[in-house]
């Protein structure tokens, strides 16, 4: 009887810390959407940043993040996902694994501006590169190594053995049954670690002042000539990314409308991360069929 | 289909160390490339040199930046890049040569490891400032002796100055910032501030400023475009472009721009360009600045003031 | 590289010969290995860079690192007299951490069994997507509505003047909260459903199998989810500096200003110039950060025992 109440209070509590989430983020979203989506326009996504003047856009910004977010995880999914492997199939219990373990939760843990801090000194100055996309998605590669890794491993780890084994049996080799048989039923689990890793990539500023820098060279969106100076795709130029502009508006500019450009950033940043949450689930879920239909 | 996953997986391996690769031989072009822009005794470098990288004080980047724009709509070849970073770290850069030009908002002889011998001086600008308090005080001038009781901790109440009975709460600039530099030479005398809110950020400390009760930060003049905060005048003189021309307003610095050596090339030109009267009399009083036309007196790095 | 062959049948798969299978598993385990490696070179080089760098500030510029440890007096540009004393800043770095994942421990984990125990579909519909995206607000934003939010409502209703401990102990709850959540959620999911029919089926309650099972089971993952919680806010640095105050005082209370390692290295690294002691002294800042991230770790591993392997 007495324990029966017990289990009603506790799950009464677990509704309102739901609730009291729910409520929360909502309240987040609401203030940061009704205050910034007014400032959303076509022009505004569209037009360059100004320094001084009212009315400038983030076009230039907006393209930075997505890619600056891509450079990111060209490099960091297959090195994570690798090292998810690694750790779930690979790893034997010992000193070895236990050490690289450690060093993934150091990893995990660095704060960004301290990666910042790394970054400015490795890629900014011992590069000789300066302030560019390449070491700000390096920078970032950093500390998004160990939540892939993390992701890989919790999704091969919660594949039913029963999947591995049968697959095992058939003399089929280790190797042969990570790729044909765990890969694809973890799929969707490291996709959406993907995803989370994505968000924090995409909001991340700290890392990114000092090494991919506070500004953007006049770019020519005809040009997609990667090694072209003034190209969108020069990975070796300064880029200041959407989250990074929020900032500097708000610390450095002169511009008489700072709310407004800082909301409306903020608005279009949820919206983007939302976006590509979406897309993001609704593929993992199309390939997760596809790979998991029978032949 | 499955053996797909993993070949994808490897070519993008493959093609990210690739990429890398190839970049590291690209970017040792470009090194080089970026060196001899970088290096003031190449010579020879006339017009050929169409890109140059200018880097530092983040509260010139507008300027400069806006400057950058305008030159190059008319000088469609040249490439300037306007980065931000910090004084400290624009003026380490110009003297390794890694950037063309280095912008400061204090003069390099004032920063600590920096050899201020070889590095070249541009006065671009001035920017005045003075301290913003907030309008329920009811104080809108101070003497200089009061200024540095309040920002002293000496007085703390607005009453003691001949406002409201109100707390005074400081709100400060970083330690190594160009702004408190100035501020703390030409407004206290060099005495050090008390302890109080630290803020990087104009409009931070704008924001706090207007928000907080009894609050008193500084300010560039820039930042004094509505009545949210309230322009002190300090003995009785109000800062504009005349005062602080005139040598009446003491609270001003030169906003500078260092090259390595003598500039050549773009960066020459582009500095010129800065000083001409184009530039002058638009940008540099668009942005709160005041120009370097309307300066009747000049200070030198020890801050000692002499008539044009 | 791979070559894209087309997939084979299961039958042509178990023809392969035992030569090819052995390369294939070599090229496999020397490829997830290299990654592995890549980790640990990546944490020594990290480590190393910024010891080198962090250590300067005693080698080079004679600076006492006991004083710099204990010394509350942080006077970068005295001059003559400058002093370099950070401990008001570990203090603040430590509090806000220790505070904040004091308040998003429970609510996070909650949040986690909420999800997975509790109500399963809904927290997969509308709790999880909305903390996945919450993670994208970027602590900029954050700071940002604590400013213009945060700090005049504690204003009015608390003592001070608004920007104190308090108000980024709360920012960063709020930030640490989707982070702690997602991890104990993926820890919560991952246990097996053995363990809860088991428990069930001897009649235990359902908060009961929560409480005695469950969390044991996962015990070492809610840990390293609120560790890294900690992390995250111990090592936040925008969001915090917009609220903080980012005094050099210890705090004489919750609501007084304080000042954090992070605040004070993006607050003066710009303005300084390379190689010279301030410099130095916000390098052996981020050193000091670096060292005591590594202290939760090495904690949260005596803590947990070892994960199973």
């Amino acid at each position: 009887m007495n324990s029966r109440i017990t289990d009603r209070i506790a799950t009464g509590v677990f509704y309102t810390i739901a609730a009291i989430m729910v409520a929360l983020l909502l309240y987040l979203f609401y203030f940061i959407l009704s205050n910034g989506l007014p400032q959303v326009t076509w022009d505004f996504l569209t037009s360059p940043s100004s320094s001084y003047q009212a009315g400038g856009g983030i076009r230039d910004q907006l393209f930075n993040s997505l890619y600056i977010l891509f450079i990111t995880m060209v490099i960091t999914v297959p090195l994570g996902v690798c090292g998810g492997i690694y750790m779930a199939e690979y790893a034997k219990p010992g000193k070895i694994t236990n050490f690289i373990r450690t060093c993934i939760e150091m990893l995990a843990s660095l704060p960004s501006i301290v990666v910042g801090l790394f970054g400015l000194l490795i890629f900014v100055n011992i590069t000789g590169w300066g302030y560019t996309i390449i070491g700000g998605a390096l920078a970032l590669t950093i500390f998004n190594i160990p939540v892939m890794v993390r992701v890989t491993e919790d999704a091969i780890r919660s594949v039913p053995k029963e999947q591995k084994e049968a697959s095992l049996a058939l003399g089929i080799t280790r190797w042969h049954t990570i790729k044909t048989v765990i890969l694809p039923y973890a799929f969707p689990g490291i996709l959406t670690g993907a995803i989370l890793a994505s968000g924090r990539v995409f909001g991340e500023a700290a890392a990114l002042l000092y090494t991919a820098g506070l500004s953007t060279p006049t770019l020519d969106y005809g040009n997609w000539n990667p090694f072209a100076e003034n190209s969108p795709l020069n990975i070796f130029r300064p880029a200041e990314t959407l989250a990074v502009h929020i900032w500097s508006v708000n610390t450095q500019g002169l511009i008489p409308d700072v709310r407004e450009v800082a909301n409306g950033a903020s608005a279009v940043l949820v919206i983007a991360v939302l976006v590509f949450n979406l897309l993001a689930r609704w593929l993992g879920s199309v390939i997760h069929k596809k790979l998991t239909a029978g032949k | 289909m499955k053996k797909m996953k993993l070949s994808v997986l490897l070519a993008m391996f493959a093609l990210v160390i690739g990429v890398l690769a190839a970049c590291g031989g690209n970017a040792g072009g470009e090194e080089t490339e970026g060196n001899t822009s970088g290096n003031s005794n190449s010579g020879g470098g006339e017009a050929s040199e169409t890109s140059i990288v200018v880097a530092g004080s983040s509260a010139m980047q507008p300027l400069v930046a806006a400057a950058a724009e305008q030159y190059k709509a008319d000088n469609a070849d040249a490439d300037i890049q306007v980065q931000a970073g910090g004084s400290g770290a624009g003026l380490s850069q110009v003297q390794e040569g890694s950037i063309d030009i280095g912008n400061s908002d204090v003069f390099a002889e004032e920063k600590e490891g920096i050899d201020a011998g070889t590095l070249v001086d541009h006065q671009v600008a001035v920017v005045g400032m003075t301290a913003a308090i907030n309008p329920k005080a009811g104080v809108d001038d101070l003497t200089k002796q009061q200024l540095i009781d309040i920002f002293t901790g000496k007085v703390t109440n607005w009453s003691e100055v001949g406002g409201e009975d109100q707390e005074i709460t400081l709100v400060n600039r970083p330690d190594s910032s160009g702004t408190r530099d100035t501020f703390v030479k030409y407004a206290l005398d060099g005495e050090t501030p008390a302890e109080g809110i630290t803020e990087d950020s104009s409009n931070t400390v704008k924001q706090i400023v207007a928000d907080t009760d009894g609050a008193i930060g500084y300010l560039a003049l820039s930042y004094f475009d509505d009545d949210t905060i309230v322009k002190a005048k300090i003995d009785g003189v109000e800062a504009t472009n005349e005062t602080i021309g005139s040598g009446d307003f003491p609270i001003w610095a030169y906003q500078h721009s260092y090259t390595n050596g003598e500039p050549e090339g773009l960066a020459k030109e582009f500095l010129d360009y800065m000083l001409s009267d184009e530039v002058q009399t638009t940008i540099v009083p668009e942005q709160g600045y005041v120009p370097m036309t309307d300066m009747k007196v000049e200070r030198d790095a020890e801050g000692n003031i002499t008539e044009k | 590289m791979a070559k894209a062959s087309v997939s084979p049948s299961a039958e042509e798969r178990l023809i392969l010969t035992k030569k090819n299978r052995r390369w294939d598993e070599v090229r496999g385990r020397s490829l997830v290995t290299i990654c592995a490696v890549i980790m640990i070179a990546a944490t020594i080089a990290v480590t190393v860079f910024l010891a080198q760098k962090g250590l300067q500030s005693f080698t080079v510029n004679n600076i006492n690192p006991i004083a710099y440890l204990t010394s509350a007096n942080w006077n970068p540009t005295g001059g003559e007299n400058a002093s370099f004393g950070i401990f008001p800043f570990i203090f603040g770095s430590l509090a806000v951490t220790f505070l904040s994942a004091l308040i998003a421990a429970p609510l996070g984990i909650g949040a986690a069994i909420f999800m997975s125990e509790i109500a399963p579909k809904f927290g997969k519909k509308v709790l999880q997507p909305v903390i996945e995206l919450l993670v994208g607000i970027p602590s900029v934003v954050y700071g940002f509505i604590g400013l213009v939010v945060l700090v005049p409502l504690l204003r009015d209703h608390f003592p001070g003047i608004g920007f104190s401990l308090f108000a980024g102990v709360i920012v960063l709850t709020v930030m640490i909260l989707p982070t702690v959540t997602t991890i104990a959620t993926d820890a919560m999911r991952s246990l097996p459903n053995s363990l809860r029919q088991g428990s069930l089926a001897l009649g235990a309650t359902r908060w009961q199998t929560i409480r005695k099972v469950l969390i044991p089971a996962a015990l070492p993952s809610l840990l390293t989810a609120i560790v890294l919680g900690m992390a995250r806010a111990f090592g936040e640095a925008l969001a915090v500096q917009m609220v903080i105050g980012n005094t050099r005082d210890i705090p004489g209370s919750i609501f007084d200003t304080a000042g954090t390692l992070t605040t004070i290295v993006t607050l003066n690294i710009g303005h300084t110039t390379y190689g010279s002691i301030e410099n130095n002294t916000l390098w052996s800042m981020g050193l000091i950060l670096l060292i005591i991230s590594f202290v939760f770790i090495f904690i949260v591993r005596y803590l947990s025992g070892r994960r199973k392997i």
